[in-house]
C-alpha cells in the first residue's frame, strides 16, 4: 500500500491579554507576581461573598484580536461557567464562552511555500486562566497568581494540511498580537492545543481525531504533529493498532504522545450562563472606539514599513515589540523620516538598552523627545555622537533632550560665532593643508574638518564647521 | 433556640444573617464546610448600614445555604418542636429593631409570616449582593425584617443602590421608598391557586387582610393564573443548578472543612463534603448536578430559562390591571420539626407561593403573616399598603 496521505489540522490557541488587571478583579497581572500568591484577592481565590467584575479592556482587546483576524464581531456576547474540580482553580468552574463567544466567522491568509492559504477561524472567546500547582517533597502547592488572568482562545476550522502551515500561522499571530498590543506573547503566555487527523489524498471524509493538548513551544508544536501523524499513518498502513478518539500529551523528552484519558470517562463540563455577570452589548460608538484605536494589520504594516526604505530583518525586529511599533508610529507622525528613525530606534536605543542589561520592553522614551534628537542632528545642530550621548541620558536618566544639550554645552557649537575662533586657529596651523585644498586637492579639506572636531572634543556640529571652513577658504 | 452563630455585641440594633459577610467574623451559611471560614472584608449592605451609624448585633443562625424552610437545618442550631427563623425571632421580640437576610428560596419570608414580622425581598438588583455567600445569583437578593413597613423603609433606604463591585446591581438606580402613597383606588388580586394550596386558618388569614384592605379603599379581585406551579419548578430546576455549581468551591482544599482522612486529592474532595454538607444541601447539589448534565440540560435547565421568560410576561399581565398580587406564603401558620430526609420534597411544595418573585425578579413583602408582590421597583406600592393595614390596627 503506498497511499499518500493528507493531514489535517485543527487548532485552539491561548493567548494571554497584555491587561493590566485579570479579566475579573483588580489583581495586578501574574507577570507583576514576585512570590506565589502575590497577586490574589478573595474573588481569584473564589473566596464566598466575592463577585467577578468584567474588565473592559479584555473585551477591547478580543475585538481587536477579531478585527485582525477578519470575524464577525458579535454585538451580545455572554460568559459560562464550565464545571471541573482542580486544585489549581479555586471556584471548581472556569468562567468562559460557549454560547455567545465574542467573535466568530474569521479568516486569516498565511504565505506558505506551496502559495496563499487561507485558515478560516470558527470563532473567538474570552476566559479565565486557572492557578498553577507546585510539587515539592510529599507536598503540592497552589499558586492562584495566574487564576482570572485574561484570555482569548482562538478556534481554527480543520484547514490546516502541513505542520509548516501550523508554524506560520502561529508566528503570523504572534507578530500580529505583539505588535497589536494585544499579547506579549511570552513563552508560555501562548498555549496550543492541537487536533489531528489523516486521510488517503483526495478523500472528503475526515479520519479519526486526537487531540494534542497543552503545547507551548514551536519546536515541540511541529515534532509533535510529525510524531503523531505518522502515528496516525501507521495505524491505518499497518495496523499497528486502533485509533480512536482522545486526548493526548506529548512528550518532550521522548518526542511522543501518550494518551490522556479516554472517552468512557470523559468529562461533562455541565456548561450554564453566569448570572454574574450580564450580557456585554458592543454598540456601534464601542466598536468604532475599538476600530480607530486599532493598530494597522500586520502585513499593511510590513508594507508600508518595506516602502520606506526599512529592510525585512529590522521590518520583524520592529513588529514583533508593541513599543516598537508604537515608538516608531509616533516618530514618523512627528515629521521623522521611517527609516532615519527606525535606524536610531533599533540600532542606537536598543544598543544602549543592552548595554543596561535591559530588555527591549524597558525602552522609555517619548516620540517627541526622541523627535527632538533626530531633528537636531538632522538640522547640524548637534553631530551624531553628541546625539549619541543625548539619548544615553534620556534612557538612563529620563533626562530632557534639549535641556540636556544646553547643560552639557553640546549645543554651543551650534553657533557659528562660538566655533569660528577654534576654525580660524586650525586654519592657521594647517597652512599645508590649506594650500593644498586651494590647489583642488578636496581631501584636504577632510583633514581640516578632523581637526577642527578634534579641537572640539567631538561636539562640532559637522555642517557648520564645513560650512564654515569652505566659506573661509574660497 | 439560640438565635445567633456568633453574637458580636449587646447593644446592636441591626442583625443580619449567617450567609452574609461581615469582616473577620465568622461566616457559615448554616454549614459545618464553612466552620471557621472568616470573611476578609464586609457585605456592602453591611458597611452602608455601618457608614449610617448602625450597629450589627452578630450573625443569626440560618439553614444551610438558606435551603430549608424556615432555618430549621443549621449545623450549629437543629431545631426541634416547632419551627422559628432566627432573625425572625429577635425582630418579634424586639432585641434588635431590623434584621438583614438573604432570600434564595423563600425562607425569610416563611419565617417572617410565622413569626408576624414584616420582610421584604426588594426587586432583584436593588441591593448589591457582594458579600452574599451566593448560592442561586440569579435570584438572590438581601431582604429586611423589621417589625413594620415604616422599619423596613428605613434600613431600605440605607442599603438599597448601585454598586460596582456587583455586576447585576443596575447602574444609575437610586430608590425612594415610602410607606404614605395613596392607597385608596389601588387594585389588588387574588390568585385562586394559590389560595387553595393554603389551609383553612391561613385561608382565614388572607381572607382577613383582604377585608382590612378593602376597608381603607382597596378593591380585592380573585383572578385565576396557572403560572406560579411551573415558575416554582422552574425555579427549583434553575436554584439548584446555580447551588450546585456555587457551592462546588467548598473543597477541603482552601478554607473551612476539611477531612481529617483521605489519603489522595479526590478523598480530600469527596470525605470533606461528604463531612460538610447536609442531607438537603447534598440533594439540591444531585439535582442541580443532574439537570445541568449533557443529556438533560435542554430539557431541563434551558427550559426553565424559556419558562422564566414566559412567566415574567405572564405577570407582568396581571400587573397591568392590578397594583399587587396577594397570596398566602406558608401553607400553614405554623410548621414542626421534621425528618431531614422529607426536606427536599418539603421545601419543594412550600415554595410555591414565594418561588415567582426569586424567579422574576419582583418584589415581595410579607406582612401580617401574608404575602403581597407587585411590580419591579414598585415596593412603595407594597409598603404603603401593609403600612395602612398596620395603622388602621392600632
Amino acid at each position: 500500500m503506498n497511499m499518500n496521505y493528507e493531514l489535517v489540522i485543527g487548532l485552539e490557541t491561548h493567548v494571554e491579554l497584555s491587561t493590566e488587571s485579570k479579566i475579573f478583579c483588580s489583581c495586578g497581572g501574574h507577570s507583576a507576581a514576585k512570590e506565589p500568591n502575590d497577586c490574589v484577592c478573595p474573588a481569584c481565590c473564589g473566596m464566598p461573598g466575592m463577585l467577578p467584575v468584567m474588565n473592559k479592556r479584555v473585551v477591547e482587546l478580543a475585538v481587536t484580536a477579531g478585527l485582525m483576524l477578519n470575524c464577525n464581531i458579535n454585538r451580545y456576547t455572554t460568559f459560562d461557567k464550565k464545571n471541573y474540580y482542580y486544585p489549581d482553580l479555586p471556584c471548581a468552574y472556569q468562567i468562559t464562552q460557549l454560547n455567545h463567544p465574542i467573535c466568530t466567522d474569521g479568516c486569516v491568509t498565511l504565505k506558505t511555500s506551496s502559495g496563499a492559504r487561507d485558515i478560516r477561524i470558527k470563532q473567538i472567546h474570552m476566559e479565565e486562566d486557572a492557578g498553577k500547582l507546585v510539587h515539592g517533597g510529599n507536598s503540592s502547592y497552589v499558586d492562584f497568581n495566574r487564576t482570572s488572568v485574561p484570555l482569548i482562545e482562538i478556534v481554527t476550522q480543520p484547514d490546516f494540511r502541513s505542520a509548516e502551515e501550523v508554524i506560520t500561522y502561529l508566528n503570523k499571530l504572534k507578530n500580529m498580537f505583539r505588535s497589536g498590543g494585544i499579547s506579549e506573547c511570552e513563552e508560555g503566555a501562548m498555549r496550543c492545543d492541537v487536533n489531528i487527523s489523516v486521510r488517503p489524498e483526495g478523500s472528503e471524509e475526515f479520519g479519526v481525531r486526537t487531540e494534542i493538548k497543552n503545547m507551548s513551544s514551536f519546536e515541540a508544536i511541529e515534532r509533535a504533529i510529525r510524531y503523531e501523524s505518522q502515528r496516525h499513518i501507521d495505524a491505518i498502513e499497518f495496523e499497528t493498532e486502533e485509533l480512536v478518539q482522545e486526548t493526548r500529551r506529548f512528550d518532550d523528552v521522548s518526542g511522543k504522545t501518550f494518551a490522556m484519558r479516554n472517552k468512557e470517562t470523559e468529562a461533562d463540563y455541565r456548561y450554564f450562563p453566569d448570572a454574574n455577570l450580564m450580557p456585554i452589548i458592543i454598540d456601534d460608538e464601542w466598536l468604532e472606539q475599538i476600530k480607530a484605536a486599532k493598530p494597522a494589520a500586520v502585513d499593511e504594516k510590513a508594507e508600508q514599513y518595506r516602502e520606506a526604505g526599512i529592510s525585512d530583518k529590522e521590518i520583524d525586529m520592529i513588529l514583533a515589540n508593541h513599543k516598537i511599533t508604537t515608538l516608531l508610529d509616533d516618530t514618523v507622525a512627528l515629521g521623522c523620516n521611517a527609516k532615519d528613525a527606525a535606524g536610531w530606534i533599533l540600532t542606537d536605543c536598543m544598543g544602549i538598552l543592552r548595554k543596561a542589561g535591559k530588555a527591549p520592553n524597558e525602552l522609555d522614551v517619548t516620540a517627541e523627545n526622541l523627535t527632538a534628537v533626530i531633528r537636531m542632528v538632522n538640522d547640524g545642530k548637534i553631530n551624531r555622537n553628541a546625539g549619541k550621548k543625548v539619548l544615553i541620558a534620556m534612557i538612563e536618566d529620563g533626562a530632557d533632550p534639549v535641556e540636556y544639550c544646553k547643560a552639557n554645552g553640546l549645543d554651543k557649537q551650534v553657533d557659528s560665532s562660538a566655533v569660528e575662533g577654534i576654525v580660524d586657529s586650525v586654519i592657521a596651523a594647517n597652512a599645508q593643508a590649506v594650500e593644498d585644498y586651494k590647489n583642488g586637492k578636496v581631501k584636504a579639506l577632510q583633514a581640516l574638518f578632523g581637526a577642527c572636531m578634534k579641537e572640539l572634543k567631538g561636539a562640532g556640529a559637522p555642517t557648520v564647521i564645513k560650512n564654515l571652513l569652505e566659506s573661509k577658504l574660497k | 433556640m439560640e438565635n445567633y452563630v456568633t453574637k458580636m455585641c449587646d447593644n446592636g440594633t441591626i442583625a443580619v444573617d449567617d450567609t452574609i459577610l461581615v469582616k473577620d467574623v465568622q461566616a457559615t451559611a448554616g454549614s459545618r464546610i464553612l466552620e471557621g471560614f472568616k470573611s476578609l472584608f464586609s457585605a456592602e449592605a453591611v458597611v452602608r448600614l455601618e457608614d449610617k451609624g448602625y450597629k450589627i448585633s452578630g450573625k443569626t443562625n440560618v439553614g444551610e445555604f438558606g435551603l430549608d424552610l424556615v432555618g430549621e437545618f443549621s449545623h450549629y442550631a437543629p431545631q426541634a418542636g416547632q419551627l422559628k427563623g432566627a432573625a425572625a425571632s429577635l425582630v418579634e421580640s424586639g432585641e434588635v429593631k431590623a434584621a438583614l437576610a438573604v432570600d434564595m428560596n423563600g425562607s425569610p419570608r416563611r419565617a417572617a409570616a410565622l413569626s408576624d414580622v414584616d420582610f421584604l425581598k426588594p426587586t432583584y438588583g436593588t441591593v448589591s449582593r457582594y458579600g452574599v455567600i451566593s448560592c442561586a445569583a440569579s435570584g438572590e437578593q438581601i431582604g429586611v425584617y423589621a417589625p413594620d413597613a415604616e422599619g423596613i423603609k428605613e434600613i431600605m433606604s440605607v442599603i438599597a443602590g448601585h454598586d460596582d463591585k456587583d455586576g447585576t446591581s443596575l447602574p444609575d438606580a437610586t430608590y425612594n421608598y415610602s410607606v404614605d402613597a395613596d392607597v385608596k383606588g389601588k387594585k389588588v388580586c387574588i390568585v385562586k391557586e394559590l389560595f387553595d394550596k393554603a389551609d383553612d386558618v391561613t385561608k382565614a388569614k388572607v381572607n382577613a387582610y383582604a377585608d382590612a384592605l378593602r376597608s381603607i379603599g382597596v378593591t380585592v379581585d380573585e383572578i385565576s393564573c396557572d403560572l406560579f406551579e411551573i415558575a416554582n419548578t422552574a425555579w427549583q430546576i434553575l436554584m439548584s443548578a446555580e447551588t450546585c455549581n456555587n457551592v462546588s468551591r467548598y473543597d477541603g482544599v482552601k478554607f473551612g472543612h476539611r477531612s481529617s482522612t483521605y489519603r489522595n486529592i479526590d478523598e480530600l474532595y469527596v470525605n470533606s463534603r461528604t463531612e460538610g454538607f447536609n442531607f438537603l444541601t447534598k440533594a439540591v447539589i444531585l439535582y442541580g448536578s443532574d439537570v445541568l448534565s449533557k443529556n438533560r440540560y435542554k430539557d431541563c435547565y434551558d427550559k426553565s430559562l424559556r419558562v422564566r421568560r414566559v412567566v415574567a410576561e405572564g405577570i407582568a399581565k396581571i400587573f397591568e390591571s392590578f397594583d399587587a398580587i396577594l397570596t398566602p406564603v406558608c401553607s400553614a401558620v405554623s410548621y414542626d420539626a421534621y425528618d431531614i430526609h422529607e426536606a427536599f420534597g418539603k421545601v419543594f411544595a412550600e415554595s410555591e407561593f414565594t418561588a415567582v418573585a426569586n424567579l422574576i425578579g419582583i418584589p415581595a413583602l410579607v406582612s401580617g403573616g401574608v404575602q403581597l408582590m407587585g411590580k419591579s421597583f414598585d415596593e412603595s406600592t407594597l409598603l404603603s399598603l401593609a403600612h395602612s393595614v398596620e395603622r388602621k390596627g392600632e
